[in-house]
């Protein structure tokens, strides 16, 4: 058959106009976030200064060097994790059709944990003096070591649904008892760990985006991009699957692979950055339930609105962990614990609706 | 022929569910498959669309073998609406553009969005446009899935129970509409339901399977009160009012 051609009501395109607008609100919020973030901190420094500083225009060295060299990076990578884990959030709770899937309630950040830990143990931790109590000493074979356990843990969820037909149960159970095994091991590990390895084993669980460098700043944004371009691509597939298993393979959609492919690539960005600055739970969470009460469940603007508001609320997190107990920096996953925790109860009292 | 299934064979676990199912369907008919729960029904219904596979058999659209065809190509021949129709926090609007997925590479256009605005005029939907479907009665939901199906632009129609849920009112309305969308389109739909009076009424023929065959294919007229028993084990009796066959159980 042909359909036939209607003239498309004005309200339908300022309803769509409201749901960029709302992005647009956001992403001007996270320029001014970036600037307001660059500026605060032991060492206030005004905006001029720090548009000027950015734009490489002649100043103090000084300047330049709090805001190019120490905030920046930092406020950057609070930026492209907060996107990045947001963004991830939406997509599985797509694919699962559970408003509570997330990169932190799957096992995958305990997966992490547990790779950073078995990496202490084996000699990558290291007691200092001074300011800081512990560091790590073998940053990469931490990172590489929390990669491989995040993304053996979303394989292992990815080989188990592949058996069981990929349905949405089967990897939220397999995720949670995943992030079982991987505690109970992690807790193995910690139990016969000296005071150490210990202290440097719960140093990097304190998911910190004072972590990172400008050279795993641009993996975790290359990865970042990649996979929300990925992901936007197939925004109708996720809006499909939403409205049901048999309406999705009827409109065409293969909802395994879409479901199987969705999973192992969010599983991917949560596992680059996790490796990258520690465990940062619940943005993953929180950043889409907001946006689908703001803008509705649509994955056309959805999606880029997990991103831009993700990066703006890790950012602003990120800048009032750093502020609040001065001299003291706050490791930003603390404050989104603290924030999380009780919207993760809300959301469960709340029930499935959004 | 529209719509040709020819011997078809459907296995689950080495276990036959489905066994010699041949019929066919012109344009602009509706074929309301009739029978007991658990007899295949759905399961018949899924393998037209190949979201089941059947072991055996070919079903043609238009000449064209469905099972040979990739999933969004099925989809661009036949739509179909479910039994229960997931809400989401979609406007109905754009609950209907998902139609549209099977037809688009990248992102819908102009010309995808006027299809959708036309068939839900055709409708009457226009008032639903801009509510989110989670806010949407029973009635209106499947009102707005069989708009979904539509937009495919579909040879052939397959509808899953679609008034099981629904009261007395809406039963008929969607009756009503599902009519209207055969006749006026000149598509071919198949639906399933348990609802006799509702299939004698409505349909152009009806097909009884029993343990999985093919028991009877006729057409409303030519239903008999032993076919009904034969099928479901209940006597019944069959009035006329208004030259309409009523099915009645005696009990």
């Amino acid at each position: 058959m042909h359909a036939d051609h209607g003239q498309v009501p004005e309200e339908y395109f300022r309803y769509l106009g409201w749901k960029i607008s709302v992005i647009a609100i956001a992403a001007i919020g996270l320029v001014l976030a970036m600037l307001l973030s660059l500026g605060l901190g032991s060492a206030k420094i005004p905006v001029l200064e720090v548009i000027g500083s950015l734009l490489g225009q002649e100043g103090s060295p000084r300047v330049d060097a709090i805001v190019r060299g120490i905030r920046l990076p930092q406020a950057v990578a609070a930026a492209v994790a907060g996107g990045g884990l947001a963004v991830a959030g939406a997509v599985m709770q797509a694919i699962l059709r559970n408003p509570l899937g997330s990169p932190f309630t799957l096992g995958i950040s305990h997966a992490a944990a547990f790779g950073a830990a078995l990496a202490v143990m084996l000699g990558s931790g290291l007691n200092t003096s001074g300011r800081t109590a512990v560091a790590i000493i073998h940053p990469y074979a931490t990172t590489t070591a929390a990669l491989a356990a995040s993304l053996l843990a979303s394989g292992v969820i990815i080989a188990i649904s592949r058996l069981r037909g990929a349905k949405p149960e089967t990897m939220i159970l397999s995720g949670v008892a995943l992030g079982a095994l991987f505690t109970a091991a992690t807790m193995f590990l910690q139990f016969f760990a000296s005071d150490v390895q210990l202290a440097a084993m719960v140093f990097w669980t304190f998911g910190d985006t004072a972590r990172a460098s400008w050279n795993t700043l641009a993996v975790m944004a290359a990865v970042t991009l990649a996979s929300f371009l990925y992901f936007w691509a197939n925004s109708w597939s996720y809006n499909a699957i939403d409205a049901g298993e048999e309406t999705a393979r009827s409109l065409g959609v293969r909802v395994g692979r879409i479901r199987l492919l969705g999973m192992f690539v969010s599983s991917l960005i949560t596992a680059v950055l996790i490796a990258f600055l520690g465990i940062i739970g619940f943005v993953g969470l929180i950043v889409p339930h907001m946006f689908r009460r703001l803008i509705g469940a649509d994955h056309r603007f959805l999606l880029p609105a997990s991103l831009v508001g993700g990066a703006l609320l890790l950012l602003l997190s990120d800048t009032v962990a750093r502020l609040v107990l001065m001299p003291h920096l706050v490791p930003v996953s603390v404050l989104t614990a603290f924030l999380g925790a009780p919207t993760f109860l809300w959301l469960i009292i709340r029930g499935r609706q959004p | 022929m529209m719509l040709k299934v020819c011997d078809l064979h459907f296995t689950y676990n080495s276990h036959p569910l489905l066994s010699d199912i041949d019929f066919s369907l012109n344009r602009g008919q509706l074929l309301v498959i009739l029978g007991p729960n658990g007899v295949g029904k759905t399961t018949l219904l899924k393998c037209m669309n190949a979201m089941h596979r059947p072991a055996r058999g070919t079903i043609l659209v238009e000449e064209r073998d469905i099972l040979t065809l990739r999933p969004a190509a099925i989809a661009r021949n036949i739509g179909y609406v479910s039994q229960k129709s997931e809400t989401s926090r979609l406007s109905v609007f754009d609950a209907v553009l998902m139609g549209r997925t099977p037809h688009i590479r990248w992102r819908m256009g102009r010309d995808d969005l006027d299809k959708v605005e036309a068939i839900l005029c055709s409708l009457g939907l226009e008032s639903l446009r801009m509510r989110y479907v989670d806010t949407l009665s029973g009635g209106e939901l499947q009102k707005v899935s069989i708009a979904r199906a539509l937009v495919q632009e579909p040879e052939l129609l397959l509808l899953d129970e679609p008034t099981s849920a629904l009261d007395l009112k809406n039963q008929v309305e969607i009756m009503n509409l599902i009519r209207r969308v055969v006749d006026g389109h000149r598509i071919a739909a198949v639906m399933t339901m348990h609802d006799l009076n509702m299939a004698l009424r409505h349909a152009d023929q009806v097909l009884f399977l029993k343990e999985g065959f093919i028991h009877a294919l006729s057409t409303p007229q030519a239903v008999t009160s032993e076919m009904i028993e034969q099928v479901y084990g209940l006597a019944v009796h069959i009035h006329h009012l208004n030259g309409q066959p009523v099915v009645l159980p005696l009990t």
